[in-house]
């Protein structure tokens, strides 16, 4: 029993996720030795609380209650290793010690945040951290704007004991105090501190505190009448002069009467670190997890050893860190504690003195420390048999109500994204390919069909597939929750452009405009600092294509146009450096991307200003004039000029003649005609309509040197050999006849039978309107004036 | 004062009216705050370090300012992060040489200078380092006529700042560091790390008494200069002095500093000039940044410096054009070019950047037509 102590039950007051309060809660209960152990949580975990002596439950974990019916309403309770809640609970089972969780079920908690929600009565901030635990959400976030208006205790203790920050003030006085000799004396100081504090602020504006507090004290009374007056309380340190209250039993019961009920379930999940950092979820958001953790878990000279630790991490990475700048960094992180009058070097102190002796000043390496140990990589675990995760409940509701089952065989699935259950079909399966969990994978149409409304599916459950669910668990507790998170993390977390991009197309695809933002902020800002225009150039495509998807499936793609425009604007610019001094492999590489984005400028020009066609423009006419650009590029860039008849009459021409001249090496010619009339691109027809050109390619080859033939041959015949056997033989039939014969090809030979032949210019011109109905061209103008070119156009 | 501009000539100490030498053009610290750190020393009761006139805490307060429990106000000398200056004052506590980083502009002299005004009392002792910095200046030289009068004695030497300081428990100064020859700065190493400098001439050392230091001070952006050993480094806890943390700081010191400098040279004072001081201001933080002013648009960040001196002299040789040649107001068009000379170093890599933030920023920034019009004229 409680030896040295008054009677009543052991109060402990903690800060969630402290250090120093979970290593004075081990000592206080080896000290006292109590005959059961309550902690401040939802009773309903109360059934899984011995899943925490598994060995396969490793911290950071959370307990998750949500609304049965509904997951998105949940709340999360997560413990570190270094959570007084979690040593107290783990303290207890390891002595078979009963544990009890003792706060305001979550069958009520879940309800009354569902009343007020419209209050955003969610985290909790500072205050969470020394007292609050029990009705903070996992989907929290607005809660902040309230914090304002509540006493902060921590700011008032701190700011009567003349610090400026808070966090700071309770690290010095509780995280950072070495063990003392009486194990009980620090939680009667804070609880006296607290009792101070309650007396003048009153609940501190925390009202639901009083029916939480009302419902602790009921627990803990009946906990005395079942293991008599040695049980120890761990609650946060602002509950503890309410439960030290003496009340009226009727009264407490009073308060609890008449509270909303939902059904919950409880489980537990996976959690991390990085998780922890973050202020939502608990309300007790810590910023330094991995520092907290280290504090724990290191038996002394905690400075000393995380030094070592930095060392070590600046070593992996191949940075030379000698053992005397760990000395160095200890003496400046201690003597700047004793500047700043602190007990010991805290986070600031040692983050201050690596920067200065480790780093060099820089804040780059710096930022790999933050990232690696002050946050960490921790990942927790969770023992199969917990029960199932939201998730999974989610996902089974979604497949009955779409009558999409899990089925081992694999089959096929048409849909018919016009209909509104196939579209909501298509965006389940597609937001489970982004969570990793491949029950549909996209398959080519048996039809055959291309239209953007039709997509095929194979679908094939597997039973690992259920793993899956259970680990993705972590990213939300439903599918759309999860799916948006994961896209987020996954666009922070890309390597290359193009991924980026790619996961913009899936987001659209799986509708998940939530994380659209995100990820078209992570797209614009690598963007702008990729130095490739290569990279730039193939991302544009996809993004112009997710921009047509998302016209189909009506989603607001604002943003995303705005940010292809500006990925056309560094293209735009980045392309003429880009195209000079290449080999042929990369210069035929470049002309892909040329081609590329030609076709996506001509999408993108529907929406975005009027501007980028013309600019786009002027940069292949840049391109095209340009002698150090490689011919292969050059001969591309007046093609596409030419075809969208932005050259001027005998321009083709004089490029070309520019282009096959002597003083031009025959290889780089021959590349050249590759350009421009290569690749499948209609540009045989071109050379068989335009007789000044074929016959400017006819005059070059005839002039190139016997030695050099050989070395252009392939390039040449790679060029003419892709073109349709008709075009090659009326090709060769003009060649035949010579350049000197004038009159156009319409004038070749004798007529095929049952054709005229000359043209009927009357019976021709009636074609002309619906051509041009036909090719969207409504003013006719230049359309008329050259139509050689326009046939080619439209091939 | 706010943060100072170093440029060729050094700013003038902002309050050179508390007695001292007073008939000096540009006073020492410790005479110009004389009574400042006098009422300092009077009022410090914490524990001081050997030979230190003020304990670290005294010293901090020294430099950002403050109240003493008597009422004496302390002027602050350096506006910025207050971890910066508690990480340098320590370091100096801790033995430990201080590397002062940071691009022209961000008042590392000045912060070196106070730093040893209050430790030691004394920011005389200065090595001014130069490409042509001899090894005499670190170590000791020799006063040839009594070398070869008396031979090699103690008399015949002529020690250098560091020497003295040594001897005396002060602390010592050099300035521009990677600016002296690497062979040159390596003396420093024995300084440094065994405290004691060797006279093998005289078979005698002259052993560091407590309280020396050292604070050097180096550009950050020009290290390929004389770039710093590994072994010299090892021995210097780095602190990066930043640049002014606001646009509008920023453009207060580019305009108080363009207004001195013209007024030196003649030039009419531009009324209208502040918004084109702003323009140019913004334009350098947010290439310097990589990051516009609004956070929302990431650019790619030029291998020039952009430091707060280039932008002051690009206001300058605006100024001098408008004068000279324009209508005497400082226009887009008169700054232009100076903005583009700044920008781009490298004319490939540079050029593609520059031509990059015009397109995708100036552009579309709304009263910016006519500077982008300007920009596009000279960049072409």
């Amino acid at each position: 029993m409680s030896a040295g102590r008054g009677r009543g039950p052991l109060l402990l007051g903690v800060r969630h996720h402290g250090p120093g309060s979970a290593r004075a809660v081990r000592a206080a209960l080896d000290a006292s030795g109590p005959g059961a152990v309550l902690v401040e949580g939802p009773p309903e975990a109360d059934a899984l609380v011995a899943l925490a002596a598994d060995e396969s439950m490793v911290p950071p974990v959370a307990l998750l209650a949500h609304v049965v019916d509904e997951p998105g309403r949940s709340a999360f309770w997560p413990l570190a290793e270094f959570s007084p809640e979690w040593v107290a609970i783990r303290w207890a089972l390891e002595r078979d010690v009963p544990v009890r969780f003792i706060d305001l079920p979550a069958a009520h908690s879940l309800a009354l945040r569902e009343q007020d929600a419209p209050e955003a009565d969610t985290g909790d901030g500072n205050v969470g951290n020394v007292g609050d635990g029990g009705d903070v959400g996992g989907d929290g976030g607005d809660g902040a704007r309230e914090l304002a208006l509540r006493v902060d205790p921590l700011a008032v203790l701190a700011g009567t004991a003349g610090y400026d920050d808070p966090e700071r003030w309770w690290e010095d006085v509780v995280e950072h105090r070495g063990a003392s000799g009486d194990a009980f004396a620090p939680f009667e100081a804070l609880g006296e501190a607290m009792g101070a504090l309650r007396e003048e602020y009153g609940d501190g504006g925390h009202g639901r505190d009083l029916v939480r507090e009302a419902y602790m004290r009921l627990q803990v009374r009946a906990a005395q009448r079942e293991f008599g007056d040695g049980v120890a309380v761990v609650c946060g340190a602002w509950h503890v002069p309410a439960l030290r209250a003496k009340t009226a039993v009727a009264a407490d019961r009073a308060l609890l009467k008449g509270l909303p009920k939902v059904k919950v379930d409880m489980t537990w999940v996976p959690w991390t670190h990085r998780r922890l950092a973050r202020a939502s979820g608990y309300g007790a958001g810590i910023d330094s997890p991995g520092w907290y953790g280290h504090l724990f878990g290191a038996p002394d000279r905690p400075v000393e050893r995380w030094m070592t630790k930095v060392a070590g991490l600046f070593r992996g990475e191949d940075r030379i860190v000698s053992s005397a700048h760990v000395i160095e960094a200890v003496r400046l992180a201690e003597t700047l504690a004793a500047m700043r009058g602190r007990p010991l070097a805290g986070l600031t102190e040692t983050t201050d003195a690596i920067r200065a002796v480790m780093c060099e000043g820089s804040d780059v390496p710096l930022s790999l420390v933050h990232d690696r140990l002050v946050v960490g990589d921790v990942l927790g675990e969770v023992p199969d048999t917990a029960p199932a995760v939201p998730l999974q409940r989610d996902l089974t509701r979604l497949q009955r109500s779409l009558r999409l089952k899990p089925e081992a065989l694999e089959r096929e699935l048409e849909l018919d994204l016009r209909k509104e259950t196939d579209a909501a079909r298509s965006r389940l399966l597609h937001r489970l390919r982004l969570l990793g969990i491949g029950w549909g994978e996209p398959a080519r149409s048996a039809r055959g069909t291309t239209g953007t409304f039709r997509e095929t599916w194979r679908l094939h459950w597997e039973p690992e597939l259920s793993v899956r669910v259970a680990e993705a668990g972590v990213w939300g507790t439903t599918v759309l929750a999860a799916a948006t998170a994961r896209a987020e993390a996954d666009a922070t977390g890309a390597q290359t452009l193009a991924d980026v991009t790619a996961l913009a197309e899936r987001c659209l695809l799986a509708e998940l405009p939530d994380a659209l933002p995100v990820v078209m902020q992570v797209l614009a800002d690598r963007a702008a600092l990729d130095a490739d225009v290569g990279h730039l150039a193939q991302a544009l495509p996809a993004l112009v294509r997710s921009l047509r998807y998302g016209d189909v499936r009506g989603t607001d793609t604002r943003a995303l146009g705005e940010v292809a425009a500006g990925l056309a604007e560094r293209v735009f610019v980045g392309l003429p450096p880009a195209c000079t001094g290449l080999d042929a492999d990369a210069a035929a590489e470049m002309r892909g991307h040329v081609d590329a984005v030609h076709a996506a400028v001509g999408l993108l020009a529907g929406d975005g200003p009027a501007g980028h066609r013309g600019r786009w423009h002027s940069v292949l006419g840049v391109l095209a004039g340009r002698d150090s650009v490689a011919g292969v590029i050059r001969g591309r860039c007046a093609r596409l000029l030419l075809d969208d008849g932005q050259l001027a009459e005998g321009e083709a021409a004089r490029l070309m003649g520019l282009a096959l001249s002597p003083g031009t090496g025959p290889a780089e010619a021959a590349a050249w005609i590759e350009g421009f009339v290569g690749g499948g691109s209609g540009g045989g027809l071109l050379l068989v309509h335009d007789e000044r050109l074929l016959a400017l390619v006819d005059g070059w080859l005839t002039g190139v040197p016997a030695d050099a033939f050989t070395d252009v041959l392939p390039l040449l015949r790679r060029t003419f050999s892709v073109y349709e056997p008709g075009v090659r033989r009326t090709l060769g039939e003009l060649v035949r006849r010579g350049p000197s014969a004038a009159g156009s090809a319409a004038a070749l030979g004798a007529a095929p039978a049952g054709f005229a032949p000359g043209l009927d210019q009357g019976r021709a011109d009636a074609v002309l309107p619906v051509l041009r109905l036909l090719l969207g061209t409504d003013d006719g103008g230049p359309a008329g004036g050259r139509d050689d070119n326009d046939l080619v156009g439209v091939a | 004062m706010t943060v100072s501009v170093e440029t060729t000539e050094k700013s003038a100490a902002p309050a050179g009216e508390q007695g001292g030498a007073a008939q000096a053009l540009r006073p020492h610290a410790e005479d110009a705050f004389a009574a400042e750190l006098a009422a300092l020393a009077a009022q410090d009761d914490r524990p001081r370090p050997a030979r230190w006139r003020l304990s670290p805490w005294a010293v901090a307060t020294y430099l950002l300012g403050g109240e003493l429990p008597d009422g004496t106000v302390i002027t602050p000398k350096y506006v910025g992060p207050r971890r910066i200056v508690e990480v340098a004052v320590t370091t100096l506590a801790t033995d430990r040489a201080l590397l002062l980083l940071g691009v022209p502009g961000t008042a590392k002299t000045w912060v070196s200078e106070h730093l040893a005004a209050a430790v030691s009392g004394d920011s005389t002792l200065l090595v001014q380092g130069t490409a042509g910095t001899p090894e005499e200046a670190i170590r000791y030289g020799w006063n040839y006529a009594r070398l070869l009068a008396h031979g090699p004695s103690r008399d015949a030497l002529v020690p250098s700042p560091v020497m003295r300081a040594m001897s005396e428990g002060m602390t010592a100064r050099v300035e521009e560091l990677t600016r002296i020859p690497a062979d040159v700065q390596d003396t420093l190493i024995t300084i440094l790390s065994e405290k004691t400098l060797p006279i093998p001439e005289l078979g005698q050392e002259v052993q560091a008494v407590r309280g020396f230091n050292l604070i050097a001070t180096a550009n950050d952006r020009d290290r390929g200069v004389n770039d710093l050993s590994s072994a010299l480094r090892r021995r210097f806890n780095t602190v990066v002095l930043p640049l002014p943390e606001s646009a509008e700081a920023e453009v207060d010191i580019v305009s108080r500093r363009v207004d001195q400098i013209g007024r030196s040279l003649d030039l009419p004072a531009a009324p209208e000039g502040t918004d084109e001081i702003r323009r140019i201001v913004t334009v350098f933080r947010e290439l310097r940044s990589g990051v516009t002013e609004d956070g929302r648009t990431k650019l790619k960040s030029p291998s020039g410096t952009l430091s707060t001196a280039e932008a002051i002299s690009v206001v300058t040789s605006g100024l001098a054009l408008s004068a000279h040649f324009g209508d005497g107001v400082l226009r887009p068009s008169d700054v232009a070019a100076g903005i583009l000379g700044a920008v781009v170093r490298d004319p490939a890599a540079d050029r593609v950047i520059w031509q990059e933030y015009l397109e995708a920023v100036v552009r579309e920034r709304d009263g910016w037509k006519d500077f982008y019009r300007a920009c596009r004229e000279v960049s072409v």
